[in-house]
């Protein structure tokens, strides 16, 4: 029989096993669910939002990574994927999305635009996403193929499997969210 | 409508204030004073065998190399007649004030707005002058040529890679 795609089974984390007991760590168990039920938020401002579609169509099929469902409410998202050229007077929508969004919460830059401003070097363009809300993963390209969006979705998943569940109330995390003045009490 | 017409008349009631008439593009182009660009433009819409009722565009110019600094540009037409107009005029940077149009035609409205947003030129007596297309906190006036066009506000793009 042929091997089933590596995708589409996960491994059980490490951990002592023995009949009918399986003892393990909670941030890894934590990590596996989330990872493998991932809501993205489509943040699509132009092509990379194109591609996206593509991504999300049955050719290249997002919901084999278990991101089936998109949330087009930023409060139930856990995945903010923004895709195109974002205008600097596009800059508070995209920061109260972000502010919308319950912890944890990612970022994913799809494309030049997003990434740096892309060939937008100018004054009504914001030069990427990261001057306002922090990044975690970077998709290049202009727009990037679909294949390279999922190369960057797994790169996200990779970050919350192995995200620790005290990350962020870690003073460390508290620093990157008051260097971008959000979460003020 | 020949442009004939349009420039006997237009000599006639403005005499020196038209400072300049030329045809570019198959359009008469009519440079004229600021004080009298108000009523150039009255005078282009209300009189009946003129009838330049329809405002097709209002923009601004910047030509810091020539005299003429800053600069607004008025396209008029006719829809009866089929006739195109266009009309200029220049102030300088220090003072860059001129009357609005809004009073003859309300297009005149949003397109004063961009006008401003882009050059700064002041339209007085206009009732809602502030940005249009730009972000609120810009401190500067993108289309004039006194600023580059890439984002000032960069550092990482090193001159030297992009030939600078």
């Amino acid at each position: 029989m042929k091997e089933p795609p590596k995708y589409l089974h996960t491994e059980a984390p490490e951990g002592y096993q023995a009949p009918g007991l399986f003892a393990t760590v909670l941030d890894t168990v934590v990590g596996l669910a989330r990872k493998n039920s991932i809501w993205p938020l489509p943040f699509a401002t132009s092509c990379c939002g194109i591609e996206f579609m593509a991504t999300m169509g049955a050719h290249y099929d997002l919901g084999r990574f278990g991101a089936e469902r998109l949330s087009l409410s930023p409060r139930q998202a856990d995945l903010l994927m923004v895709m195109g050229t974002i205008a600097k007077k596009m800059t508070p929508v995209v920061r109260q999305v972000y502010e919308q969004m319950a912890e944890p919460r990612w970022v994913l830059a799809v494309g030049a635009c997003a990434s740096s401003g892309g060939i937008f070097d100018t004054y009504s363009v914001l030069q990427g996403i990261d001057r306002i809300v922090p990044v975690d993963v970077y998709v290049p390209g202009c727009p990037p193929r679909p294949e390279q969006i999922i190369d960057g979705f797994l790169k996200i998943q990779e970050l919350v499997g192995h995200e620790s569940i005290r990350r962020r109330n870690s003073p460390e995390y508290r620093q990157l969210m008051d260097q971008y003045g959000l979460m003020k009490e | 409508m020949e442009n004939k017409h349009i420039t006997e008349r237009l000599r006639s009631r403005f005499q020196d204030d038209i400072v300049e008439y030329q045809v570019s593009d198959e359009l008469p182009e009519y440079i004229v004073t600021a004080p009298v660009i108000h009523d150039v433009i009255t005078f282009l819409k209300e009189e009946p065998d003129l009838g330049f009722t329809f405002l097709t565009d209002l923009c601004g110019i910047h030509y810091p190399d020539r005299g003429l600094a800053l600069g607004v540009v008025y396209h008029l037409h006719n829809l009866a007649a089929r006739k195109r107009v266009r009309v200029k005029t220049f102030i300088s940077v220090s003072k860059p004030h001129l009357p609005t149009i809004t009073d003859l035609f309300s297009a005149a409205d949003w397109m004063e707005r961009e006008t401003f947003d882009f050059y700064g030129i002041v339209f007085d007596g206009h009732p809602n002058l502030k940005r249009i297309l730009n972000v609120e906190y810009m401190d500067y006036f993108p289309l004039r040529k006194e600023y580059p066009l890439e984002d000032m506000t960069r550092e990482d793009k090193d001159d030297r890679y992009f030939g600078r």
